[in-house]
């Protein structure tokens, strides 16, 4: 037998039609104010959202990028199109949209998911969503679930304004600025006090503009006693110049609530994907994270969980898979700030073909986060031995009466495992794919079997190849 | 008519020791040879071999598997040849079950889809003979089970996999009474089909109480020290190796 697999690149057709771009509208290249001033009046902003967007603004122009992760030299915002229209209006119909953008949404298997196994679906293709739409069931719980600009002006325009942003305030980074300024598109969600939804919502981004920028918004409010799960999806085609991803997501989980928030994320191969996620807990609440990074030429994303309520709860479950020229920086933050909290991280990093996976966790405990407990669980498995794979996990604890763990394991597939697995008849490609999804099944266990299914398909995917 | 195996003038080395030295030994079509032996014999190293585990290197020596020379063959293509090997310990993989894991393999070797219900059926029966709960076929493949479990679950795939040759490897060691009675019961119900020979490796004499044998060799040092019927498993329960360490 071979001694060394050699396993090929993502076959990523399925991800990687596109569309020639039949814009209504494209932005000029670069970032100035009469940029934004364009975007601002574009989307017929509110005064107080103008002046948040030229705020941002300032604050992006004199805050450093950040110096302490994977490089990100080949991002020049100087030819990021931050605003791309795409040819039509939002429906509420998937046959009044656009056959194009319908058909690249069908091939994702967007809308036939919708009609199995979703109480809402929301599709957005570039800087803007195409497609919403809510089940009645859904709607007559009272749940909201809109695009950001609608809400913007209707019966939850105070509430956007109040929430807007004050997890993860245009300060917090240079590329939180950045969203802060130029941000569009993305999703509302409300669900009322006492309001269990049993079936999840999705939302679906799709980049298909060349050189362009996606910065959507998901704002998420979920009252007292109720739950939620979200789930997010995104993809783009290839280019051979820069694409970026800068969303931002807010999330608010009140007392006893729980909400699950689960994402898939396959960005294309130039993508810079820098995305910040939050999660504000209140008493006896719970923030469920579901994690899969699977695309993107570079990533940085930590979602955060902020457990500001007595006996508040966050779990973090995550995959990372960083192929040949992947730079995937991942992990999460806790910050315990009440009694009697809990959070937990159970992550798993794959590498293969020189790419470079990273953990990078941060776990804060408050003096005032007695009797809290903490565990963090991360594992490693390089394919091959030019890749990498790395953990960085910090802990900062400020009282005594806390309980934290870490256990940190990084290792290869086993030899005798590929031969266990052989030995039945199943190929070395298919066997190693085998124990990859299973060293997975930590996420895999946690999604909607359909997302399960296309997560292991992924898998197989990337460890598809020959033997030499 | 061929032997199903024949092995001759094999010298097999790990780590560039060899363990075994000279090795002859043929078994025909649907016949159970019984190679037995002191701990450290080079027994499983035997096994490992004909099943092309790469960190066993034949350095001289034929390998005949229905009448095909297999020393180039990667191990899932000398599982389609039709070999089979029940793993000491086999490891324990999350995310598929044992019944979709043995369903992949069929496929795999058959090149066809299976039919599910018929498939179905088929599991249920031989879940039966071993005694194992309906519901170990949905959980997933070896992930804690105990070792006796494990064991069982090894024989259910080849029972279900119906290889012309099973290696079953210490496949009675740590096991209590009860479990052994068991996986002798799946191993008699492989011999039923006439068609499946059998190489049980073992040092003890408690998985063969119940099974008919063809042949005997015993291995000491890695050499073939003596080869006989089921006669000799009888004298080596009785007198255990000292006889044949004195060769």
């Amino acid at each position: 037998m071979a001694e060394k697999t050699y396993v090929e690149d993502i076959d990523r057709s399925m991800y990687d039609f596109r569309y020639d771009e039949k814009d209504a509208y494209r932005i000029e290249e670069g970032l100035d104010p009469s940029i934004v001033e364009q975007i601002s009046r574009e989307k017929n902003d509110p005064e107080w959202m103008h002046d948040f967007r030229m705020k941002s603004l300032e604050i992006y122009n004199h805050t450093k990028m950040p110096d302490w992760g994977p490089s990100i030299e080949g991002l020049d915002m100087a030819h990021i199109a931050t605003y791309v229209r795409p040819n039509t209006r939002m429906a509420n119909d998937w046959d009044a949209v656009p056959e194009e953008i319908k058909d690249t949404f069908e091939r994702l298997g967007i809308p036939q998911a919708e009609r199995k196994s979703l109480a809402g679906v929301g599709a957005q293709y570039d800087s803007e969503l195409v497609y919403h739409n809510v089940q009645d069931f859904a709607e007559k719980l009272g749940v909201v679930y809109s695009d950001i600009e609608s809400a913007l002006r209707g019966p939850y325009a105070d509430m956007i304004k109040d929430h807007f942003m004050k997890l993860v305030p245009p300060t917090d980074h240079k590329f939180a600025a950045l969203h802060g300024a130029v941000w569009s598109g993305g999703s509302f969600v409300y669900v009322p006090k006492g309001v269990h939804l049993e079936i999840p919502l999705q939302s679906y981004f799709r980049l298909n503009a060349k050189g362009a920028g996606q910065f959507e918004h998901t704002l998420i409010i979920v009252e007292d006693d109720a739950y939620l799960h979200f789930i997010e999806g995104c993809s783009a085609p290839k280019y051979n110049v820069a694409n970026l991803h800068a969303g931002c997501v807010e999330l608010f989980v009140g007392k006893n609530s729980t909400l699950r928030y689960s994402t898939i994320e396959n960005w294309s191969k130039n993508m810079y994907n820098l995305n910040t996620k939050r999660a504000l807990v209140q008493e006896g609440g719970k923030i469920e994270w579901v994690s899969g990074s699977f695309g993107s030429h570079v990533s940085y994303l930590y979602p955060m969980s902020v457990l500001a309520g007595r006996g508040a709860s966050s779990e973090f479950t995550g995959v990372t898979f960083a192929g040949h020229g992947q730079n995937l920086d991942t992990g999460c933050k806790v910050v315990h700030n009440a009694p009697d909290t809990t959070s937990v991280v159970n992550t798993r990093s794959i590498s293969k073909s020189g790419g470079i996976s990273t953990f990078r966790s941060a776990v804060v405990i408050n003096p005032q986060a007695k009797n809290s407990k903490s565990s963090t669980s991360c594992q490693s498995l390089m394919l091959d031995s030019e890749s990498r794979s790395d953990t960085i996990p910090a802990m900062d604890v400020k009282t005594q009466q806390a309980d934290v763990g870490h256990e940190a394991k990084i290792g290869r597939i086993s030899d005798d495992a590929v031969f266990y697995l052989m030995s039945r008849g199943l190929p070395e490609d298919d066997a190693r794919a085998l124990i990859v999804s299973g060293f997975a099944d930590n996420v895999g266990k946690e999604l909607p079997l359909e997302y399960a299914v296309e997560m292991n398909n992924l898998i197989r995917l990337e460890m598809k190849g020959t033997n030499g | 008519m061929e032997p199903l195996l024949k092995i001759q003038g094999l010298n097999v080395s790990v780590d560039d020791n060899e363990i075994l030295h000279d090795l002859n030994l043929t078994v025909g079509r649907g016949e159970t040879h019984v190679l037995m032996g002191p701990n450290g014999a080079g027994k499983s190293t035997l096994g490992n071999t004909l099943m092309g585990n790469p960190h066993y290197k034949v350095t001289a020596g034929t390998i005949f598997f229905n009448g095909k020379n297999i020393e180039d063959l990667s191990v899932n293509e000398r599982a389609k040849e039709g070999l089979f090997m029940s793993f000491q310990s086999p490891i324990e993989v999350p995310g598929v079950s044992l019944s979709n894991f043995i369903r992949t393999a069929l496929e795999q070797r058959s090149g066809k889809r299976i039919r599910l219900w018929d498939f179905k059926k088929e599991i249920e029966q031989k879940l039966k003979v071993l005694d194992m709960d309906p519901s170990y076929a949905d959980r997933d493949l070896n992930v804690g089970f105990s070792g006796g479990e494990k064991k069982k679950a090894e024989i259910l795939q080849m029972l279900m996999l119906k290889p012309s040759l099973a290696i079953l490897d210490e496949t009675d060691s740590g096991l209590d009474v009860d479990a052994v009675r068991t996986v002798s019961s799946g191993v008699r119900e492989f011999q039923k089909d006439k068609d499946g020979a059998l190489l049980i490796i073992t040092h003890s004499t408690r998985i063969l109480e119940s099974l008919h044998v063809d042949a005997t060799h015993v291995l000491v040092n890695g050499h073939i020290v003596e080869d006989g019927g089921a006669e000799l498993v009888d004298e080596i329960n009785e007198k255990g190796f000292t006889r044949f360490e004195e060769k």
